[in-house]
């Protein structure tokens, strides 16, 4: 067993960041998530590994600092929380487009604007429909416990690399302030190994020149390098689907809810089964892509699906568009910094399925 | 005597840098960025650090500068070239990291970049291009735009009342304590080529050092964007940019220049 913690979510990120094996953190200071930074500072990453640790002028330097290092094939993060994140979709597109590995980490606030500290799960169209300009996805993880946030951390950037795309952790100010008990992962060394052919290392006399764009005035090669992109997702969607079910077996209707509203749905099935209702909740852990295919299984036999998010319904597109009008699909979320207590989802959960 | 008679290795006086492709440039003949490539990829060349050297190309009409230097290179967003090479050269400190930008890219929408990447000092070399207009979107009015000077957007000529003021960047950034080494130079003669190459040569073996960034402002022509002949363009740049952008060292061996 791994070494045993109590720690905020957002420590847990930053420790996992260290034992991962990342080469550069290059972040800017929002609330709910400036504890990943500090805690990086205090632990002072380049005498336990080199890593380095850079406090950007802005969100925007930051996610071009992340692009710079990550053009050369290292392992590079960045942290932000919502109005930041926003500023960094500029260069995540690019990070997209030029088919560059990272890490992103979105704990997410209330908005829009400055909206407020408060959780919040509003960024969920930006985080995965695209976000910025452009045909593209990231890989969007959910993390419900500080554990996912530490070992998202370690997956992320795997899984960056397998694609070579930009990675989201979509977390939540309650994820990220929260703390529990986390195992944690035994540190892995940093990469010495940069022989991938889009590295860029310098041009040695005996290999062509390597360039990291996204940038082809050709529209034909541009075409074509989004049908590449195009082909990527489909493989992920193919092989990267994960989600986590509970209580589904019998169930007559289900929640669906990632993040901190499973955490509440699990508490709210267990209130529901008391009650005698035949509830579950399937947490989507990929929000990108999306457990579609269980979803339509799964809806064959429901009566109903809650969808429940701290936003004002934006992955209920998702559920309803895996399930087809093969059942019914409703909403319910506090929005703005609220949280809906498990006993406020039941409530819902009687209003629009069982009435 | 033939004149294939002439060509052997012997009779060899200049030879085209191998940092260079062989692609066309896409620059307007007259144009500065050709000879500013060509000196950029021969200083790289004899310092024998080509294989150690990776290039940050921004947004303008540099933008496919790794299309004609034949090196690692990366493409940055529009003004955000410094914070890209920040990152390159904090996880490789022994290799050589450059900047290639106009002064739309680093002077207006790259302000914070440059003035942040200049102040903490970061270990590598700014090529910064100043012909006072945007070029690849069809000459428009850029930060470094001469009061009184025309151009799509300022059609009557800029209105510093209306328009706000040029900004001399080179100065600012040597007065950041990071700057190790601050200088404009221009590429319109042959010995202010020289000039241009020894510093932008400079630039980078300060790098060597770790002592702070080296920014090397060329002042160049656009006759595209400034509707002129090459040759009528690069006299009005020296009766018009030359007297607000003086050409020289601003700050050697992080010490400002006192003149």
């Amino acid at each position: 067993m791994g070494e045993l913690k109590l720690m905020k979510g957002n420590e847990a990120v930053a420790e996992a960041a260290i034992r991962a094996g990342v080469d550069a953190y290059f972040g800017y200071p929002i609330t709910p998530q400036s504890e990943v930074m500090e805690y990086l500072a205090a632990e002072q990453p380049h005498k336990r590994t080199g890593m380095v640790l850079l406090q950007a002028e802005s969100e925007i330097a930051a996610i071009n600092m992340v692009y710079g290092a990550a053009s050369t094939g290292k392992k590079a993060m960045t942290s932000s929380s919502s109005p930041g994140i926003s500023l960094k979709m500029e260069g995540i597109s690019y990070l997209a487009g030029a088919e560059l590995p990272c890490v992103v980490v979105n704990v997410v606030r209330g908005g829009p604007g400055l909206g407020t500290i408060q959780p919040s799960q509003a960024d969920y169209f930006q985080a995965t429909k695209g976000g910025g300009h452009g045909d593209y996805h990231m890989l969007v993880l959910a993390p419900a416990s500080v554990q996912e946030m530490s070992d998202f951390v370690k997956l992320g950037f795997d899984l960056a690399f397998k694609y070579r795309n930009p990675v989201m952790i979509l977390s939540d100010g309650v994820i990220g302030q929260m703390m529990e008990k986390v195992e944690l992962f035994d540190p892995i060394p940093r990469c010495t190994e940069f022989n991938e052919e889009w590295m860029l290392t310098g041009k040695t006399a005996d290999r062509e020149k390597r360039v990291v764009t996204s940038l082809d005035l050709d529209s034909a090669k541009m075409e074509k390098h989004n049908l590449d992109l195009v082909a990527k997702y489909k493989k992920m969607q193919e092989n990267e689907v994960r989600y986590e079910e509970f209580q589904v077996e019998d169930a007559e209707y289900l929640f669906v809810a990632y993040g901190c509203s499973a955490r509440i749905c699990q508490k709210t099935v267990k209130i529901a089964r008391e009650m005698g209702h035949k509830v579950g909740l399937l947490r989507p852990i990929t929000l990108y892509p999306y457990p579609s295919k269980r979803l339509n299984e799964l809806a064959d036999r429901l009566k109903g699906i809650l969808s429940v998010e701290l936003n004002s319904g934006q992955m209920i597109e998702d559920v309803k568009l895996a399930v087809n009008g093969k059942t019914k699909v409703e909403h319910y979320g506090r929005m703005g910094g609220m949280i809906h207590s498990p006993e406020q989802v039941l409530c819902a959960f009687e209003e629009f399925l069982l009435k | 005597m033939d004149v294939k008679d002439i060509i052997k290795p012997e009779n060899l006086v200049y030879e085209r840098t191998k940092n260079l492709t062989d692609k066309a440039l896409s620059y307007c003949p007259g144009c500065g960025h050709g000879v500013v490539h060509r000196l950029t990829m021969e200083v790289l060349e004899e310092l024998q650090i080509t294989q150690d050297t990776i290039g940050v190309a921004s947004v303008g009409c540099s933008v496919l500068a790794y299309e004609f230097m034949n090196i690692d290179m990366t493409q940055a967003p529009h003004g955000r070239a410094t914070a890209a090479a920040t990152g390159i050269k904090r996880c490789w400190p022994d290799k050589y990291v450059f900047t290639y930008q106009g002064d739309g890219d680093l002077a207006a929408i790259g302000t914070a970049e440059t003035i942040h990447s200049c102040n903490r000092g970061e270990n590598f070399t700014v090529i910064f291009i100043n012909n006072g207009i945007y070029g690849m979107t069809g000459g428009q009015m850029a930060p470094t735009t001469l009061p009184g000077m025309k151009s799509s957007t300022t059609p009557y000529g800029r209105e510093v009342e209306l328009m706000g003021n040029p900004i001399k960047m080179t100065e600012l950034v040597a007065q950041l304590p990071g700057t190790y080494y601050v200088t404009r130079q221009s590429v319109h003669t042959p010995a202010n080529v020289r000039k241009a190459k020894k510093a932008i040569r400079i630039a980078f073996e300060n790098q060597k050092l770790n002592k702070g960034l080296s920014f090397v402002e060329i002042v160049s022509n656009c006759n595209s964007g400034w509707k002129m002949t090459p040759v009528d363009s690069n006299i009005w740049m020296e009766e018009n940019m030359f007297p607000f952008y003086p050409l020289g060292d601003i700050k050697v061996n992080g010490e400002l220049v006192t003149k």
